[in-house]
Parts: C-alpha cells; sequence; structure tokens
C-alpha cells in the first residue's frame, strides 16, 4: 500500500466519531510552547527576535470548547497557526493524540493537518472567488485521498446539509459573492467540518457578521461540537459571546498566557489585573454608560521584539509590585480549582 | 413629559432625505425617505446592520456623492438653512469641514500614507480658513491635546502610529475646524476592546470640552450605548425607530429593534440569545409594505402596507402595532 | 457569456471584435484555399507561375475611383478557338504538306491608357521543319500593321514591345503606344475599339500544329495589384494574416502564460528563487530586445519558428513579471490560501489552483493587448530583411517594395496595402483589449 493509500483509509475510517475521551489522554497538549519569528537585518544576520508566543501550556480533551481571548497582538494568531501546522514553534511541544506534531513533514504534516479543522474571521476572503461551493467543499477532499466522485458528492451533501445550508442543490452551483455573510461563514465550517477532525480552530468566527447572524453561528458551531464530540479552540476578543461558546477561558497578554479558568468562574471573579481591565472595558447595552468613564489601564499592549522584563503587564498595572513584577517571570498559582493566574499578586 | 436634550436648538432636520444609486443591477434605494432631527450637543446613534444604507446616510448628508447617483433629493436643514440648495463650490466651502464633518470608515486606514500625521490634521483649516502652515500646526497640535495624542507625534507618519492613535488622529482631523457636528462611521469597529474603551473616552470628553453634536454610525449596540443620547434605528434603508437612549435601551419599541438587543451576548445576565432568521430584503428589490415584515414575529394583516413613522410618548416607531386605531388582535 | 455582455456595451469592443473576427475567418479560408505547400510553391514564383501577370501593375479597383480607366490583363489562348468565335482558329491546307493555320484574335479595346506590354507565347509541335510565323495588326480604324515574321520553335515569345523592327519604325514613341494609336507622339489616348491580333502560321508537316497564346498585359491586375516579379500581391495578404495572427497569437499566449507561472512560483517559493528570478528579470529587460533577435537572424537561421521561439524567450522575464508579482503578492496574503494550506494543499497545488486563477482577469486583456506588438515585431523583423525568407508575409512586402523603390515609383498600393492591414489588426486588438481591461478592472469603467 502507498502512502496515499493509508491516508485515504484514514481519512475515510476517521468518518465514524469517536466517544468522548473523559479523564483520559488529552487530545492536545501544549507544552512550554515558544514562538519566535525572526527579524531579518538588511541582507544577513538576524535583528531580533518578535516572541509572539512565550512559555504556553495547556490541556485540551476530546470534545472540550475552550475560548482564547486576547486584543490584537497578543500572540493569539500565532498559537493558533502553531496548532493547525502553518507554522513551526521555535521551542517547545505540541503533542496531538501522544505525538509531536512540532517536527512533523510532507505526509505526515498532512495527515495532521487534516484532523484539525480552521475557521477564519473573514468568511468572504476565506473562500476562493472563484470556485462553486461544491468545488470549494470538494477540495480539502480531494488534496487528502477521497478517489471516488460519488463519495465525495455524498460526503459534501451531508457537510452542507449539517450546516443547514438548504436545499442542498441550490447551493452547490453558488459562488461565494451570491451567499449572505452568514452563509458564507456557514460553507467556512462545512469546509472545516468536512475531514471530520478532531479538533477545529476558529478565529473570530463571528466578528466579521452581522449582530443578529452572530448568535446563529455560533449556536450552529455548538450544536456541531456536541454532534461529533469535537474540541473546538475559540478565539475571539468579544468578551460577550464566550459565556455562550465554551467551557474554559484563557485570556493571552503580550504573548503569554495570564489567566486560565471556567468560564463562569473568570465572568464573575476575574483575578489578574488584565482580565479585570478587559472585563470592566466590555459593557452590555445600557444608557448609563453614556454618562460614565471607563477605566482603562494606560499605556498599550507592548512591542513583542522588546517586551518588559517580569511580568508582560507591569508597566500598565496599578498592583505593580516593584522589584518583583518587572524582574521576574510570574509563576503560574491556582487560586481556586481549576483556575490558574500568573501573577504577583497571588503568591 | 417628552425628554428632550435641554431645549438645545435643533442643530440638524432632514426631511424625506433620498439617496438611490443606479448599479448595473438595478436601482439601490440606500436611502429611501431619512427624517432625523439633531440637536446641539446631542450624540445620535444611527444603529443598522451591514447593507441597511446607515453609511450611504453619512455620504448624503455630507454630499459625498459617486458617480452613479440615480436620485438625491430632500432637505436638509443645517442651523435652519437647507444646505441641499446650495450648489457644489458654496457646500464644499460652507458647510463640509465647516459645519459637519466626518470620521469615515476604516479612517485609521486612510491616512496618507506619506504626508506626516501633523500635515494632514493641519490641512483642513489651512484650506478652508486660510490659516498659515505655523498657525494651522498649533490648532493641529491643540487637536491632538483634545484626544489625547502626545504633541511630539506630530511629525510622524501614520505607520509608525498603533491602531488605535491612528484613529485618534483620524477624530483629530475632523475637529480641527471645529465643525458643529461629527459623523463617524463605524469609529471603533477594526480596534480591541481597551482601545474602543479609550476612543469612546475620548469621543465622551470631546463633546463635553468642545459642545460637539455627533451622528455615530454602528452596528454594535453595546459600544453604541457608550455615547447615545437618542437613538435611530435604521434597516432597509429607512428609520424604523427613534428614541432616547434611556427608553430604547430598556424597552425598543420596533419588533426588529426589539429582535436587535435580544441578540447581543450579554456579559452578565442570563438571558440565552436570540436571532433573526433570514436576512434583509436586498436593496434592488423591496418589498411593498413594510421592509421587516418577512422576518416579523408580530407581522399581521396590515403589514401589507408601508407603515409611516407613527408618533409614540415622544419617540416614534415604523410599525402598524402602534397605530391609535388599532384594534388588539 | 457576460463578458460578452459587457464587451457590448463598448462600441469599440464591437468593431475591435468584428475586424478580430473577420481577420479570422480571412486566415481560416485562406488556409485551406490555398494550402500552405502551395502558397509557397506560388511565391517562390518563377516564369512558368506567373507569366500571365504584369510587372508592378496596381489593382484592379482602382479604375473604379479613377476617371482614367486602365487597362486589365487579357488573355487570348488559341485552344479556347470555336466556330463562332469570337477567337477562332482554321486550317487551310495549301499543298500536300503544308498548312496555312489562321489565328484570330479580335477584342475590344476600351481603356484611357496603353498597355503595360504585349507578348505572344507560340507553342508548337512537328518534327524537323519549324513551322513560319506572320504576324499582323489590325487597328479599328482598319490599319495592317505587319509585327514581324519569323520561324518558331516548340516554345517560343514574342514580346512584341521589344522587335527591333517596330521599335525602329515608330522611332521615339514606344510600341506598345503606337500599336493603339494613330498620331504616333507619346502619351496620347489610345484609340478606343475593335482591334484584331492575326497569327498566319504556316507548318510543313501534317501532324504539325501551332498554338497561340496572346498576352495583353494590363496596368491593373488582381485584386492587389502585383509585385516586380509579376507575383499577385493577394497570395501574400491573404497569407500574411494567418502568419501574422499565429505568431501573435502564439508568441503572446506562451509569454504570458509562462511570466505569470514564473511570477506564481516565485512569489509563492519565497526566499532565494523569488529573488533569483527577479534579478534575472531586471538583468532580461536590460537586455536589447530587436538587436538580439537581428543577431540570431543573421548568424544562424531566419526561419520563423525561430524567431518565435526567441521572441518568447527573451519575453518572458520581462517587466511584467514586476507587476504580476505585486498582484500575487497581496493574493498570497488571502485568507483562502491560509485555510487550503491549513486543510494540506501542497505547493504546486496552491501555485495552480488557488493563486493563478485569481490573475486569469489582468491576464486576458494584457494577452489581447499585446498580440499588436508581436504581429508588428515579425512585420520589423521582415522589414529589416530578416522575414523567413520562403514566406510570404506582410512585412516581407514591405520589405519587398522597399528594396525595389516602390514609393519612388509611385507604387504605393505596395506598401499601402500591408500597412494597412497592420495597422488594421492594432487596432482591432488593442480596442479589444482596451475594454476587455475596462470590463475585468472595474476601476478604469469611469475612464
Amino acid at each position: 500500500m502507498t502512502t496515499k493509500d493509508i491516508l485515504q483509509t484514514q481519512a475515510e475510517a476517521a468518518v465514524v466519531p469517536t466517544a468522548k475521551d473523559n479523564g483520559s489522554l488529552p487530545l492536545l497538549s501544549i507544552r512550554n510552547l515558544d514562538v519566535w519569528f525572526e527579524l531579518r537585518r538588511w541582507g544577513f544576520g538576524v535583528a531580533g527576535y518578535v516572541r509572539a508566543v512565550e512559555n504556553v501550556c495547556f490541556d485540551l480533551h476530546q470534545g472540550e470548547a475552550i475560548a482564547v481571548v486576547g486584543e490584537s497582538g497578543c500572540g493569539k494568531s500565532s498559537l493558533m497557526k502553531t496548532i493547525l501546522g502553518l507554522h513551526r514553534p521555535t521551542r517547545g511541544e505540541v503533542i496531538f493524540r501522544g505525538q509531536n506534531v512540532a517536527g512533523l513533514r510532507g505526509h505526515q504534516l498532512k495527515a495532521y493537518r487534516a484532523q484539525v479543522g480552521y475557521i477564519q474571521q473573514d468568511p468572504f476572503g476565506a473562500l476562493p472567488p472563484f470556485m462553486s461551493i461544491q468545488r470549494i467543499l470538494e477540495e480539502p477532499l480531494i488534496i487528502n485521498g477521497w478517489k471516488d466522485p460519488a463519495r465525495r458528492r455524498e460526503r459534501i451533501r451531508q457537510a452542507l446539509e449539517e450546516v443547514k445550508l438548504t436545499p442542498v442543490d441550490d447551493f452547490l452551483a453558488k459562488f461565494p459573492h451570491m451567499l449572505s455573510g452568514g452563509q458564507q461563514q456557514r460553507v467556512v465550517i462545512a469546509r472545516a467540518m468536512i475531514l471530520n477532525p478532531s479538533l477545529i480552530v476558529a478565529d473570530e468566527p463571528v466578528s466579521m457578521l452581522d449582530a443578529s447572524v452572530r448568535v446563529e453561528i455560533l449556536k450552529l458551531l455548538r450544536s456541531l461540537q456536541a454532534a461529533h464530540n469535537v474540541a473546538v479552540i475559540y478565539i475571539t476578543h468579544d468578551l460577550s459571546t464566550v459565556r455562550y461558546f465554551s467551557e474554559r477561558i484563557f485570556v493571552m497578554y503580550a504573548g503569554r498566557i495570564v489567566e486560565k479558568a471556567p468560564v463562569d468562574r473568570l465572568l464573575r471573579n476575574p483575578r489578574h489585573p488584565y482580565t479585570q481591565a478587559l472585563l470592566a472595558a466590555t459593557s452590555d447595552p445600557d444608557a448609563r454608560n453614556a454618562e460614565v468613564f471607563r477605566e482603562v489601564p494606560p499605556g498599550e499592549p507592548p512591542s513583542l521584539v522588546a517586551p518588559p522584563t517580569g511580568c508582560r503587564f507591569h508597566p500598565r498595572c496599578a498592583h505593580c509590585i516593584d522589584g518583583l513584577s518587572n524582574v521576574q517571570d510570574p509563576p503560574e498559582i491556582e487560586v481556586e480549582p481549576g483556575h490558574l493566574v500568573s501573577c504577583w499578586l497571588y503568591r | 413629559m417628552i425628554p428632550t436634550n435641554g431645549n438645545q436648538p435643533t442643530l440638524l432636520k432632514t426631511e424625506n432625505l433620498t439617496l438611490h444609486f443606479r448599479t448595473g443591477r438595478g436601482v439601490v434605494r440606500a436611502v429611501d425617505g431619512v427624517d432625523l432631527e439633531l440637536h446641539a450637543n446631542e450624540a445620535m446613534v444611527v444603529l443598522g446592520e451591514s447593507g441597511c444604507g446607515k453609511s450611504s446616510l453619512a455620504k448624503a448628508l455630507l454630499r459625498l456623492l459617486p458617480r452613479n447617483v440615480h436620485a438625491y433629493s430632500g432637505r436638509v436643514l443645517l442651523e435652519d438653512h437647507n444646505v441641499m440648495l446650495l450648489n457644489e463650490e458654496a457646500f464644499r466651502k460652507q458647510v463640509r469641514w465647516v459645519k459637519m464633518s466626518m470620521v469615515p470608515q476604516a479612517a485609521m486606514n486612510a491616512l496618507n500614507p506619506v504626508l506626516r500625521v501633523g500635515d494632514q490634521v493641519a490641512e483642513p483649516v489651512i484650506v478652508h480658513n486660510g490659516l498659515r502652515k505655523e498657525e494651522a500646526l498649533l490648532q493641529a497640535r491643540k487637536m491632538f491635546q483634545h484626544v489625547g495624542v502626545p504633541a511630539d507625534f506630530l511629525n510622524r507618519y501614520a505607520f509608525e502610529l498603533s491602531g488605535g492613535m491612528r484613529q485618534r488622529v483620524a477624530i483629530a482631523m475632523s475637529l480641527v475646524t471645529m465643525p458643529r457636528l461629527v459623523i463617524l462611521d463605524e469609529p471603533t469597529s477594526a480596534l480591541d476592546v481597551l482601545t474602543q474603551a479609550n476612543i469612546m473616552n475620548v469621543l465622551k470628553r470631546i463633546k463635553k470640552e468642545l459642545g460637539i453634536s455627533y451622528i455615530l454610525i454602528t452596528h454594535d449596540i453595546a459600544t453604541s450605548s457608550e455615547l447615545a443620547d437618542r437613538v435611530a434605528v435604521m434597516y432597509a434603508g429607512q428609520v424604523v425607530e427613534v428614541s432616547d437612549a434611556a427608553r430604547f435601551f430598556t424597552r425598543p419599541l420596533h419588533p426588529y429593534s426589539q429582535k436587535l438587543m435580544a441578540s447581543v451576548p450579554k456579559l452578565h445576565g442570563n438571558q440565552e440569545p436570540d436571532f433573526i432568521t433570514g436576512q434583509p430584503p436586498s436593496l434592488f428589490d423591496l418589498p411593498a409594505g413594510c421592509r421587516f415584515a418577512p422576518r416579523c414575529p408580530a407581522r399581521f394583516a396590515r403589514c401589507g402596507q408601508p407603515p409611516p413613522l407613527i408618533e409614540q410618548n415622544g419617540r416614534r416607531a415604523r410599525c402598524w402595532l402602534y397605530a391609535p386605531d388599532r384594534r388588539d388582535p | 457569456m457576460k463578458t460578452l455582455r459587457d464587451l457590448s456595451r463598448y462600441p469599440s469592443a464591437i468593431a475591435g471584435l468584428v475586424i478580430v473576427a473577420a481577420l479570422v475567418a480571412l486566415a481560416i479560408y485562406t488556409v485551406i484555399a490555398i494550402p500552405y505547400d502551395e502558397a509557397i510553391r506560388l511565391w517562390r514564383g518563377g516564369e512558368n507561375i506567373w507569366a500571365e501577370n504584369p510587372k508592378n501593375a496596381q489593382p484592379v479597383w482602382v479604375n473604379w475611383f479613377s476617371a482614367v480607366k486602365r487597362p486589365e490583363t487579357m488573355v487570348f489562348n488559341s485552344l479556347d478557338a470555336t466556330e463562332s468565335g469570337p477567337i477562332t482558329k482554321k486550317r487551310e491546307a495549301i499543298s500536300a504538306k503544308t498548312t496555312d493555320i489562321i489565328i484570330s484574335f479580335p477584342f475590344d479595346y476600351a481603356y484611357d491608357t496603353f498597355p503595360q506590354d504585349l507578348t505572344i507565347f507560340f507553342t508548337s509541335t512537328f518534327e524537323k521543319k519549324q513551322p513560319y510565323v506572320n504576324v499582323t495588326w489590325i487597328t479599328p480604324d482598319g490599319q495592317e500593321i505587319g509585327l514581324g515574321e519569323f520561324s518558331i520553335d516548340r516554345t517560343y515569345s514574342f514580346r512584341i514591345p521589344q522587335e527591333n523592327k517596330l521599335k525602329r519604325k515608330f522611332k521615339d514613341v514606344p510600341v506598345e503606344q503606337a500599336l493603339f494609336t494613330n498620331a504616333p507622339v507619346k502619351d496620347t489616348h489610345p484609340l478606343q475599339g475593335r482591334y484584331e491580333l492575326r497569327v498566319q502560321a504556316l507548318v510543313f508537316e501534317e501532324n504539325a500544329d501551332v498554338d497561340a497564346k496572346f498576352v495583353l498585359y494590363g496596368q491593373v491586375h488582381g485584386l492587389a495589384g502585383t509585385d516586380h516579379r509579376r507575383r499577385d500581391l493577394s497570395i501574400s495578404l491573404l497569407w500574411g494574416t494567418p502568419i501574422a495572427l499565429a505568431f501573435g497569437l502564439l508568441a503572446a499566449l506562451g509569454t504570458t502564460v509562462l511570466t505569470m507561472i514564473i511570477a506564481a512560483v516565485g512569489v509563492w517559493y519565497g526566499g532565494w528563487i523569488d529573488e533569483l528570478i527577479q534579478r534575472f528579470t531586471e538583468i532580461n529587460m536590460v537586455l536589447p530586445f530587436l538587436p538580439i533577435l537581428i543577431m540570431v537572424g543573421t548568424l544562424y537561421n531566419r526561419s520563423i519558428w525561430l524567431m518565435l521561439g526567441v521572441s518568447i524567450l527573451l519575453s518572458i522575464f520581462s517587466g511584467s513579471i514586476k507587476g504580476y508579482r505585486s498582484i500575487f503578492l497581496q493574493i498570497k496574503e488571502s485568507p483562502y490560501i491560509e485555510a487550503a494550506r491549513a486543510y494540506g494543499a501542497g505547493n504546486l497545488r496552491v501555485v495552480f489552483v488557488y493563486l493563478i486563477p485569481r490573475i486569469i482577469p489582468v491576464l486576458i486583456p494584457a494577452l489581447v493587448s499585446i498580440i499588436p506588438s508581436f504581429v508588428f515585431l515579425e512585420a520589423s523583423l521582415a522589414v529589416l530583411g530578416l522575414g523567413d525568407p520562403v514566406l510570404p508575409t506582410w512585412g516581407k512586402m514591405i520589405n519587398d517594395a522597399n528594396d525595389n523603390g516602390a514609393l519612388f515609383q509611385g507604387l504605393y498600393y505596395w506598401v499601402i496595402e500591408p500597412s494597412a492591414l497592420l495597422m488594421l489588426t492594432g487596432l482591432a486588438f488593442a480596442m479589444l483589449g482596451f475594454s476587455l481591461d475596462r470590463i475585468f478592472n472595474p476601476r478604469l469603467r469611469g475612464l
């Protein structure tokens, strides 16, 4: 059997959903992950590094949904791209089903990528404008060795029905620009699910959609997740949607995870000063908002080329402990079961 | 008692403002008979989703029209003068950036990359008020102070600033000629949460310090509540509700506004958010009666007729549910 | 398709499309009606092919626009003789072995100027004794002028204006004029009316025979005129069409497609591949295009396929790579490319299935607009004398015209006809290309 045949049987076998792994080995395990980008000096040599992700560790189990929250430049995109296999880590391990995928190449990398689905922020940009919906959904299948056109067609139908783009025949021949934003995002979701992945990375999947459609798409994603027992990493900067979508939240700042907690605990009782600032700045619609000025920590997120020493947030933090926060990296402290904070305040 | 904005005079009043575009596929009725009222030192939020015509409303007010205009009519009374009657040159000299200015969508990406930001902010006063360069730069410096950008940024280029800083520069550019009214089109949509909060703080402060009025166009309901004194909701080219902020955010009148409020995921509170099935009508092919009727849970027979804006306790809603002669079903 | 509908909104595009369609139709017709080998054979020329054509004759339609009617070529063959005429051939036996063959060629001459030349081509069959021929010229007003008596071989051509006796007889006036006018003064009007050429041949054997073909060479001939080698220019005009179109299209297609692929590969793989391509392109852009072609043509050989190949090779790494590269750099950042990599697309697939289709809308107008440049290139090479030596092309016509002093001699048609076709081709493709550009690039629509 050639590698292609192996991949094909693997791909087709993966259509059957697996049982939920509870308490057993995590599906995805990130250990001490560093993702640094080189800054090339003119010609040769390295001018420095952009430390996009530093020392990230977490576990994700099959069927679990976590949210990664942070502002632009916090490293969540780089983290996500590394998990997707689009970028190689500088240090550390990305262990998927017991195998370190950081060093994979060629066919093995391709097999790994087929197990991770990707939903992007811009629904229109994520779809090739010159391909019909059928063709768009067929591409991942063709690439991953689904040779029989009849089986491909059947799978495409299945996928479109699951995201509720019916009647299916109406949509197969359409092109992306003929669909609304919500419909386009459904196609993106269908494409991400079509190889029956065990993990989905969703990067701001609804932030470019209208308010009235967002919840619909999030609910769809939630139902698909439950039906197929997929793990989801949901990346967003909108804290208010996190409640309806995930079980745990990780808050990222300047390349590091500063707080990890179950959703309710974090929203009720945020510990890290950055998380507190984020929550204070996120408002619910209320006319009284117009009368108050919001507390915002001064300054801006740091440059990742020369980040501050010690705790990355200390220049903006009202509770900075001089001599400690600005010198040493804070350790991860468990303030309650399941709730971890990287902050010297809780030492 | 009808709440007003403290007896402030009316700054802007539009009557039946209409803007239709001609495209290859037909006529787009982007702004279809909009009536609005804005007082001095008041912030009105125009709320709506994509394709409802709110950006076209901004263009209609400032007469920033593309080539394919099919219809452009109505009255726009700015301080009681109908500026629609002015010709192009008079409008440019007397209204645009003199009385009314704009921070367009994604303004932070629209800064000229080859000019220093100080020069860009100074340019409107040189053109409109005839100031010399040094005086104009002084005015720019004052504006930078208002928006919270350090003075030494005057000499920087756009690419050296972060997104939040660039947006503040764009706001400064809209204020430098001291207009009475600033239209902001999605001022915070591409920004992070903390930066958004910062910008809203800036806008609030400027409103207090300079007495300016805003028309804030956005789809983000939560952000809009940070600034709104009054709210106008647009759907398919029409205004479907006008209300003061206090009553709008607690009890919206129009079914669309209600559904919109219900679809906002809330950070606090236990309500499961709702969504609206279907899509807004295409602006090429609008339904004959109420434009929201196909998706409205409360539709009834009368919705086949296009409803007017109906007065309800100092608020207005374009819905037959509030008709005075309505019999309960 | 939608594109055709969009095109129909631009009058210039319709005009361009119509002209291109006409040219293509002409090319197809030509290739079928006059096969390639036939065209080469005809173009190589030679006495036996073009003997009946006048030299440097203007096209026949010149007569429509001129008050002065110039004569067209007339050919009279005794083989066409019938009982009733007009051409007649009679055999009269004079003695046992001698037969008198009388061939009569009557014709009407209604033109305002004189023919270029008059020749009689004799063919005879005999065993030993040559036939003896007497040629007489009869004018409308009854004058009989003896043109000559001589014996002929199996093939013999008698060029009437070259006959010394006639030249002496008519002194300063050229023979072909003197035969047509009463008052033997140069350049007056010819006498219009019925003329007759009579050939009286005496044969001395039983089965001997004589046939004559009388050619009155006109001053105008054919749809396009003739050149210095008596070749009908419509051959080269017709055959120039498919050659020009084929060269232009193949070169344009080859160049644009290859340029696009190279740009895409460079952008996608990045790194040293991209650098290499860019530097190579920059060097290539500095190299002089035409001189290199001239060098190749002079030192190696001038076959059109070689020229085509070298042109494409030199044009691939041109400035347009930089244009495509900047477009590809933008497209490369599109989210859907990233998504494709995420579901496992390999590099080649990304380049050919995801990147390149995005650029086809830009490619098509560029392709159409560049066709005329290659058509003109081929013509320029021919004009410079570096054209393919055997092919009849428009450029070759201009080259021949130049070499033979056409403009000095007033043979304007020889230059204008190919130039007009070249211009028409260029104009048609340019109009089409501009309109396609406006369709595919909507931001240009306001212009």
